[in-house]
């Protein structure tokens, strides 16, 4: 079984976040960067799969400054094999961009699954998985929550609203990792030391034309500040009648 | 003058709301190029041809309607290439998808189909010439972005809920096609369906929200929310992760950064304490309300209205006060 990884390198959102002076993207004092959060879940999610096999590969492939490497390692020392750098000064906010990058890179590599995030946690778009599924024609489901492969034949499940799907395909094929499917491991020192001597294969992303640009970057205005109307039950009137009256939400 | 494309979803033989709001955002993006055409797109099992109509009140002057016994249910491949290959004939300068969950994956299919690219999850958008400016919420919400659209034909998701679909109605003409692909070719079939009380108000469609957090301390303390979900009539339940994690509640109430995100009109935030993934789901709410015992919980700091205090007995006085002011 020979998978490929997906894994973008994003900034941690719980710091907080300024603007920097071009307008257009995050000042980078302070931050601090890791693997997008599904895209963690996706790794688990394909080393438990080998190690169930007893066979196959982690490949994992990132698209980005070098900088990126950093991530590769990361996974590397959750247990991934090998690593691919697609080089790219900036990581495009356009998904189709950084499709056709991955695509080209992913077309000859016969991986039997190519896993992605729902979506990342830093540009939240949540299109990369199935635009490189649509490239490369292969069989996609997005957003699973749990997966069983056996005898070339996946099995899984996708969350709809109210609704979840019991649905199976055929190998090779991309899927999209969501939330409840496996909480990332974390690193264990062997694997951090056997993380340094692993390979990352550096090439250019051959990057097509962006048609999706970002203008303007701002913090969200705002909410005003709310207040506390009281303390306990006896609050509740005058939350209400501000409900009725003032938020005419009820 | 240019002609614009909506994907009109729909479950079980009903469209769902964010097949009016694509409607109608492409009627607003038609009015703004000139006043050209809407053309929404409508796969279904046999039958569905019955809801066209409705469409033609949000502004569709066209519907194409694809029945198809294989197309009950949503099948991925079918509506992308049937999609793609209208979208392409067509000449549409813009077409709109929602960004719910089976928008979110067939969008991006069609923009590969396409090779053009895509705006997701779009909060508000706006023509400048021949491009799409669009407003998306990036880093768990705590950023936002104007990006520039400028592909031929501009794909666009949209958030469900962020732009209320407005009426303009005209009576709309049926145009039968055939799906592009046949459906039993798929290769993705789907085996089971797992109800997950879908009988229940959809947290995207809901125009109230009570959700419960870690506070409730235990799954039977749900029941408490449940009932002042149901005194607002018009309410879904949503929860955290550490509800969802604890089982408590299925993960597919999960508000946040890796669950639902949702812009109801209220939304009652019991014993959350506001951790930023959670407010990535929920801060674009109109009015929130907070319940809370710890008055420095961040809740606060984004709740329009708060209670500081014991759930246990603030929150059924809230259900009794609202039963009361709804008049039941
Ligand atoms: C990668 C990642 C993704 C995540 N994604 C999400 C997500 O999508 N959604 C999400 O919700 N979380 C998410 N989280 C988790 C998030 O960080 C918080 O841990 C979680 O939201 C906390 O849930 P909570 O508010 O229910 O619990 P807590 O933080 O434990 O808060 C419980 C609150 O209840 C109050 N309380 C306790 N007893 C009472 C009482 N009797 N009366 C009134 N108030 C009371 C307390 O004062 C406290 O403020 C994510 C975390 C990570 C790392
Ligand atoms: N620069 C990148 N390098 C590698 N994988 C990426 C990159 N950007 C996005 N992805 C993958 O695509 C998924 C969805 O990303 P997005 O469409 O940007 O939300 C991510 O979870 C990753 O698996």
């Amino acid at each position: 079984m020979k998978i490929a990884v997906c894994i973008k390198r994003v900034p941690d959102t719980d710091l907080r976040f300024s603007i920097a002076r071009d307008g257009q993207s995050l000042d980078q004092t302070g931050l601090k960067y890791d693997i997008s959060d599904f895209d963690g879940y996706a790794v688990e999610v394909a080393l438990r799969l080998v190690e169930q096999q007893k066979a196959g590969e982690v490949v994992v492939v990132s698209l980005g400054p070098d900088a990126v490497q950093e991530t590769l390692r990361k996974a590397f020392s959750m247990g991934a094999e090998r690593g691919i750098h697609l080089r790219a000064d900036t990581v495009p906010f356009d998904g189709m961009v950084i499709a056709r990058a991955l695509a080209a890179e992913l077309r000859e590599g016969g991986y039997d699954l190519i896993l992605f995030g729902r979506m990342s946690t830093d540009s939240a778009n949540g299109t990369v998985g199935p635009m490189v599924a649509g490239l490369l024609n292969l069989p996609c489901v997005s957003g699973i929550s749990h997966l069983d492969i056996a005898d070339g034949r996946g099995t899984a499940r996708r969350e709809l609203e109210g609704v979840a799907e019991e649905v199976t395909f055929p190998l090779p094929a991309v899927l999209t990792i969501d939330e409840g499917i496996a909480r990332a491991r974390l690193p264990s020192l062997k694997g951090i030391m056997a993380a340094k001597k692993k390979a990352i294969d550096t090439k250019p992303a051959q990057l097509g034309e962006a048609k999706l640009t970002v203008e303007k970057m701002e913090l969200p205005a705002e909410r005003a500040a709310g207040r506390i109307i009281g303390e306990g039950a006896d609050a509740v009137p005058e939350l209400v009648r501000l409900l009725q009256t003032e938020a005419k939400v009820l | 003058m240019a002609n614009t494309f909506a994907y009109a979803e729909s479950r079980a033989g009903s469209l769902r709301t964010v097949a009016f709001e694509a409607v109608s955002a492409a009627r607003r993006a038609a009015d703004a190029s000139g006043g050209g055409e809407v053309h929404a797109m409508l796969l279904g099992a046999p039958g569905i041809a019955a809801r066209a109509e409705e469409l033609g009140r949000y502004g569709a002057d066209v519907v194409i309607v694809v029945e198809h016994a294989g197309l009950e249910r949503y099948n991925p491949e079918v509506a992308a290439a049937t999609a793609a290959e209208r979208i392409r004939s067509g000449g549409y300068r813009a077409a709109f998808f929602a960004a719910s969950a089976e928008g979110r994956d067939l969008a991006p299919r069609v923009a590969a189909a396409l090779d053009t690219s895509l705006a997701s999850d779009v909060t508000s958008f706006e023509l400048d010439g021949d491009a799409v400016l669009a407003q998306h919420s990036v880093f768990a919400g705590k950023a936002q972005v104007r990006v520039r659209l400028t592909g031929s034909p501009a794909l666009v998701s949209l958030r469900p809920g962020a732009m209320a679909p407005v009426e303009a109605a005209r009576s709309a003409r049926v145009e039968t096609a055939a799906p592009a692909i046949d459906p039993a070719s798929a290769r993705v079939v789907v085996t089971a369906m797992l109800d997950r009380g879908s009988a229940k108000l959809d947290l995207g469609e809901a125009p109230v929200i009570v959700s419960g957090g870690r506070g409730l301390r235990a799954a039977e303390n749900f029941k408490l929310i449940e009932d002042l979900a149901d005194a607002f009539g018009n309410a879904a339940v949503g929860a955290t992760r550490a509800v969802t994690d604890d089982g408590w509640r299925p993960a597919t109430d999960q508000i946040g950064q890796t669950g639902r995100v949702v812009s109801p009109t209220l939304y009652v935030a019991v014993g959350i304490s506001g951790a930023v993934q959670h407010l990535a789901g929920m801060r674009s709410a109109g009015t929130i309300v907070a319940i809370n015992k710890d008055k420095d919980a961040p809740i606060f700091k984004i709740a329009d209205y708060g209670i500081v205090g014991d759930l246990f007995e603030i929150v059924p006085r809230l259900t009794e006060e609202v039963r009361k002011a709804k008049g039941g």
